[in-house]
């Protein structure tokens, strides 16, 4: 294995685009070392993105929004401030990744490109309408986060293609998030299901929404239904019951140990329920 | 297989040594500079034993490479006692006997110095949470939460 420290994504991508065997980036490290470790992947060249400039910084773009670099680790999120205020449903959803000890590695890039449904980082982004910058041998592009993983464990990427870059919109004003999951201990568990809310108010009127699902599908899904249930509303009890069912609607989960269909199918309803009413309340200035 | 040449700090000594790119910070340690008290109990990052600090930052040393290490901070176990005076959290685990085997001690004591770095008053669910990534299968976890919070006391100089 060669291991290969680039100092900017232009040469990270074409030193993948030139390697003839099996490549993998390195960020932090807490999946790529696994499978590595596991012999699941051995990789002829292991291109470490720690060296390249900006890729450990979280920076407020011109627009107002959020720049976060691949290399980002969990603990910096959760200790970033203005972040954290404009973000709290994002910021959550990575933090429930592991112990304490792969907060101080793992990142949100590593998260998303691991490709898992269950990814807890994922939803977030995708309600929050987070995008990828990706950096490839033919010059920069962005997609939005939810057309990255396109099936359990594979993304959109091409050959030569890495993510550069994690970018959050502005977050603007009466607007709040939140990410909930469901495991059967307290910590340290992957997702049975995982829902995520982002909404923006009038007065006590949803006027904007993005809901996401994560483990109930072969990838993270938007769930467009969902938002529409919600958008003109009060999330009076109507209305959140509209929202569980379209959520429990667009599941087509799989049985495994961790839960049944039936079981991913009402829980998702359930999530995304309270996760819109914690989501509210942060819109209306709850900081918890 | 080219070995790549590594200069670190590790418990403020700086050490160097050549690593194949494939080896982990916690194979170096061991084997190269012969540091044996960080452990390999999952290799996976689940258990915690092989705990570290790096650049100050409490991470797993089975989930980093040993080349990833070069120009940074490592601090060990084998950091935590000064000469023969042990750490507080070190006399605590045995005052309170919260080890057994001793297999996950090192880590869990590396990982609790860090704890009460960050936060040197800390609630017990707060201990059980940061310690939620080391696992151990002796002591049912309540002696050592009890002997973390002791030493907590002890170093805000308040009785427990």
């Amino acid at each position: 294995m060669r291991y290969h420290t680039p100092t900017t994504f232009e040469d990270a991508a074409q030193l993948a685009a030139q390697a003839k065997g099996l490549t993998r980036f390195l960020a932090g490290g807490t999946d790529v070392l696994v499978q590595l470790r596991a012999g699941m992947v051995q990789p002829d060249d292991l291109i470490d993105l720690k060296k390249i400039a900006g890729v450990s910084e979280i920076t407020r773009t011109d627009d107002g929004g959020w720049r976060i670099g691949v290399a980002v680790p969990g603990i910096a999120l959760g200790a970033h401030e203005g972040l954290c205020a404009d973000w709290p449903g994002v910021v959550e959803g990575m933090e429930l990744v592991g112990s304490t000890q792969i907060q101080g590695r793992a990142t949100l890039t590593g998260n998303l490109c691991n490709g898992s449904p269950a990814a807890d980082s994922v939803p977030g982004l995708v309600a929050a309408g987070a995008s990828v910058e990706i950096t490839g041998p033919g010059g920069t592009r962005t997609l939005p986060v939810e057309d990255v993983p396109v099936s359990p464990g594979k993304t959109a990427l091409k050959a030569g293609e890495l993510i550069s870059a994690i970018l959050l919109p502005p977050r603007g004003e009466n607007a709040g998030d939140a990410y909930l999951r469901f495991i059967p201990r307290t910590e340290m568990d992957i997702a049975v299901v995982g829902s995520a809310v982002s909404l923006r108010l009038d007065g006590d009127t949803v006027t904007e929404a993005r809901v996401a699902l994560g483990a109930v599908a072969p990838t993270v899904k938007l769930v467009p239904e969902a938002a529409d249930a919600i958008i003109g509303t009060t999330l009076d009890e109507p209305a959140l019951e509209a929202l569980a069912k379209v959520a429990s609607a667009a599941c087509s989960p799989i049985d495994d140990k961790r839960g049944t269909v039936a079981f991913r199918t009402e829980v998702a309803g359930v999530l995304t329920k309270r996760a819109a009413l914690i989501a509210k309340a942060r819109a209306k200035g709850d900081t918890a | 297989m080219s070995k790549v040449h590594v200069t670190t700090s590790v418990n403020g000594d700086e050490v160097e040594f050549l690593a194949d790119p494939r080896e982990t910070l916690l194979d170096c340690l061991r084997d190269h500079i012969g540091l044996t008290g960080s452990k390999e109990g999952c290799g996976t990052g689940d258990c915690g034993a092989c705990s570290v600090t790096l650049d100050g930052t409490l991470v797993c040393s089975c989930l980093v490479l040993g080349v990833e290490a070069d120009g940074k901070r490592v601090e060990t176990i084998e950091g935590m006692a000064d000469g023969a005076e042990l750490h507080p959290l070190q006399r605590k685990f045995i005052e309170h006997a919260a080890l057994q085997c001793g297999f996950c001690t090192p880590g869990i004591l590396v990982a609790a110095k860090k704890l009460l770095e960050t936060n040197p008053n800390p609630t017990e669910e707060e201990v059980r949470y940061w310690l939620a990534g080391n696992l151990c299968r002796c002591t049912g976890y309540d002696k050592i939460i009890r002997a973390v919070m002791d030493a907590a006391a002890e170093l805000r100089q308040e009785a427990a």
